[in-house]
């Protein structure tokens, strides 16, 4: 990885190379029969981890485990469950 | 209207925001509102550093960070060296944290509004200095907990209110002024496209919680948003072309103490402390003309 | 075409013939006149360019980053406190690698206040990573200014052109002016890199992890070494367009002089005048003038200096707890170098105070006695001090 004058980035996006989804301590599960896809974990997902469709789904490379997708989904639909070590 | 929130994300994934970051969201949904046009100016921060840790940026946009005090100068060259181009299309935008606009930036700021340039300013309040550890700004609310306002045996956290940035903008006469929040985001989206549509210095305040500083569950975050505004602490309104216009009236406001007692930052307040900051709130509500 | 102007009007003018786009200054004496005189030609649609009436001279420097990062060529002048103010972004300006220029009139640095000439502010901040070139006269304020814009946007790298406050700035001189057509061949039209767009987005000023900050750091200062061959290039293609050139140093009757002044800035002209003197008298005096102080012309100097018996070097700054910062540099290139001249270090002019043939000839003096001596009995002096006052 060559410097460039003045540390200057011409990548755009190129944090999406470090997956922070290895934070995570819980993660959120989507229960297909419940989503609605209406879009709010979408809305206020900060990575954003979140992938819109029929159910909506989770991109686990990214998601950090905060939990505000499970807190605000209306029809609780999206639960948070511990981590496992594989 | 309905605004529909742009599908593209200009901003993450990869970005090392703390997990439930508010700031980053308000970052996510300003710029689904904005578009690829824009030359983003920001401040040193923690949005700045979360995003853009050498080799990799999160972002998608022309962005470029200068110093702390100084985004609204920058965004401020920006423009002129725009005008000059001729690039009619593209807004300069400049983002920084509460501390370097109410505090440390406020010159900057000032300066740039008064002369008039074609910018929009967003500022994403987290009420204190939380990138270098929750040190109290000119925006932390009274009796808040900070490092620098900590709880003692002779004192108890901020003894000042939160300054008035929106007020002091809009004395300067600038043609549009909005608050925000992360947790009322197609108003938020609304009020930043409207904003960056008008030719001249606007300003939009989005108040965004941090799950550190504020001592909160990272699920929280929204959640506690919504509390600030449906307990009328903040008051999510516009003022365009010096005109008031409140956004959103919370149905029946809740009582503040709601709002408070999710949050560690207040959780050494008694009960006193609590009536008092309900009947500031009372007041402010009063001006805004919310029951 | 020749015209009467004073220093602040040859630094606007080159400014204007450089068509520089965005003009983002702040108004402290004596620098003034010069963004006035900037105002009154885009008032009159002579210099089309967006002039920022910045509210500080932080904010000045700020908004040149962001225009020249956006791609235009912009520039700003300022002195004294104005420079100490904006030295946080002189540093952001350098490392980010933008072509900025800036006109510094020398002027004294408070506390107590002064508004009178040395140069303490430019040399406060010669760490900068800004080219600094000193100026003897206002046909070569106007000359580097244009160089300046050239040197910085083939080099990405910020140039500061400094000269004397009230001697220059405020003094009249007969100046050549260049023909604006002239002046459009050797400035081509500004191009950066990579410029904020939203067509090839990037990102500038990142956080800079120790992995990767101390190579950026080389960089730098290779750019800023390589600047020496940069300026001598431009220099010399500044001769072919318009006949004059400055070169990084230049020697005044010093190849075989016993005993060289070594100036910068305006003083150079008076020391010139007490050569001439000394030489009538048919002593072996000489002088060299360093015209370029970042980057240092280290091997320069030591090839014009190093035959000489001692060297007296004047500057108007001191590094408070050590010596003058021209000294300081001189001193530090001869270090591996035997034989070495001995050196003097003279403080003198400050703030505005006049340095008069009496007191340079004071100085050669010492040095000459040094010379004969072989020994330095006092090794920074102070000329022209008023001990009768000294609490």
């Amino acid at each position: 990885m060559s410097l460039k004058p003045g540390a200057i980035i011409t990548e755009p996006g190129s944090s999406a190379r470090y997956e922070t989804g290895s934070w995570r301590a819980f993660k959120p599960v989507i229960d297909a029969n419940k989503c609605t896809a209406c879009g709010i974990c979408w809305l206020y997902c900060p990575e954003p981890a979140i992938i819109k469709g029929k159910p909506h789904a989770v991109d686990y490379r990214y998601c950090k485990g905060c939990g505000i997708c499970a807190n605000e989904c209306p029809f609780k639909a999206i639960s948070m469950v511990a981590e496992e070590h594989k | 209207m309905k605004v529909e929130p742009i599908e593209e994300e200009l901003v993450g994934p990869g970005h090392r925001a703390c997990a439930g970051c508010g700031c980053i969201l308000a970052m996510r949904h300003a710029l689904k509102a904005l578009g690829k046009n824009v030359i983003v100016s920001m401040a040193t921060g923690c949005m700045e550093v979360v995003t853009t840790p050498y080799p990799e940026t999160a972002w998608q946009v022309p962005w470029i960070h200068v110093a702390f005090e100084n985004t609204a100068a920058v965004a401020s060259g920006i423009e002129a060296a725009l005008k000059v181009l001729g690039k009619k299309h593209v807004k300069s935008v400049a983002i920084a944290g509460d501390g370097g606009t109410v505090d440390i930036g406020l010159q900057a700021l000032s300066g740039a509004i008064e002369r008039g340039h074609n910018f929009l300013y967003i500022c994403y309040d987290n009420e204190a200095y939380m990138n270098t550890g929750i040190q109290r700004s000119g925006a932390t609310p009274y009796k808040a907990w900070t490092t620098t306002t900590p709880i003692g045996k002779v004192k108890r956290g901020e003894d000042r209110p939160k300054k008035d940035m929106p007020a002091i903008v809009a004395a300067h006469g600038a043609p549009y002024v909005a608050t925000a929040s992360v947790a009322y985001p197609l108003d938020f989206i609304k009020k930043v496209k409207k904003a960056a549509a008008i030719e001249g210095p606007t300003y939009i305040h989005v108040q965004a919680p941090c799950t550190p500083g504020w001592r909160i569950e990272d699920s929280k975050t929204i959640e506690v948003a919504r509390l600030a505004v449906l307990t009328g602490s903040w008051v999510l309104y516009e003022i365009d072309q010096g005109k008031l216009n409140v956004t959103f009236k919370p149905p029946k406001r809740r009582p503040i103490g709601e709002y408070l007692k999710l949050q560690g930052r207040f959780r050494h307040l008694t009960n006193e402390d609590i009536s008092e900051i309900q009947r500031t709130v009372d007041e402010q509500c009063k001006r805004f003309g919310l029951e | 075409m020749k015209e009467v102007l004073d220093g602040n009007e040859a630094a606007a003018t080159a400014a204007k013939l450089a068509r520089v786009k965005v003009v983002s200054a702040y108004p402290i004496t004596p620098q003034t006149t010069i963004v006035e005189k900037l105002a009154e030609f885009i008032a009159d649609g002579e210099l089309d360019a967006e002039y920022i009436k910045v509210e500080s001279e932080h904010s000045a420097l700020s908004a040149c980053i962001g225009a020249a990062a956006t791609g235009v060529r912009s520039f700003t002048a300022t002195s004294s406190q104005g420079l100490m103010l904006m030295s946080e972004m002189l540093f952001v300006a350098s490392g980010l690698r933008l072509p900025i220029v800036m006109t510094n009139v020398n002027r004294s640095l408070s506390a107590p206040l002064s508004i009178w000439c040395d140069q303490q502010d430019s040399m406060a901040v010669r760490d900068s990573g800004w080219v600094q070139l000193y100026c003897e006269n206002n046909q070569e304020i106007l000359d580097s200014t244009l160089q300046a814009f050239r040197v910085a946007e083939e080099l990405l790298l910020p140039v500061m052109v400094c000269f004397d406050g009230y001697i220059l700035s405020h003094t009249a001189e007969p100046v050549e002016i260049p023909e604006q057509a002239a002046v459009d061949e050797f400035l081509p039209v500004y191009k950066f890199p990579y410029p904020l767009d939203p067509e090839k987005p990037v990102t500038m000023g990142p956080l800079g992890v120790p992995e990767y900050y101390e190579e950026s750091r080389y960089m730098l200062q290779e750019a800023a070494r390589a600047s020496k061959e940069k300026l001598v290039e431009v220099d010399k293609e500044f001769k072919r367009c318009f006949g004059r050139s400055y070169g990084l140093i230049e020697r005044y009757h010093s190849d075989d002089a016993d005993v060289i002044l070594l100036t910068m800035g305006s003083l150079t002209s008076s020391a010139k005048e007490v050569v001439d003197t000394y030489r009538k008298q048919g002593e072996k005096v000489g002088l060299v003038k360093v015209r370029s102080f970042r980057p240092f012309p280290a091997k320069e100097l030591i090839g014009a200096l190093e035959q000489a018996k001692a060297v007296a070097v004047f500057e108007k700054d001191i590094s408070l707890g050590s010596a003058g910062g021209l000294f300081l540099d001189v001193a530090a290139s001869f270090i591996n170098v035997k034989p070495a001249p001995l050196m003097l270090n003279f403080i003198c002019g400050l703030a505005g105070r006049d340095v008069s043939p009496i007191q340079i000839k004071e100085a050669v003096r010492a040095a000459t006695k040094a010379a004969e001596t072989g020994r330095v009995r006092r090794t920074v002096r102070w000329l022209g001090l008023r001990k009768e006052v000294l609490g």
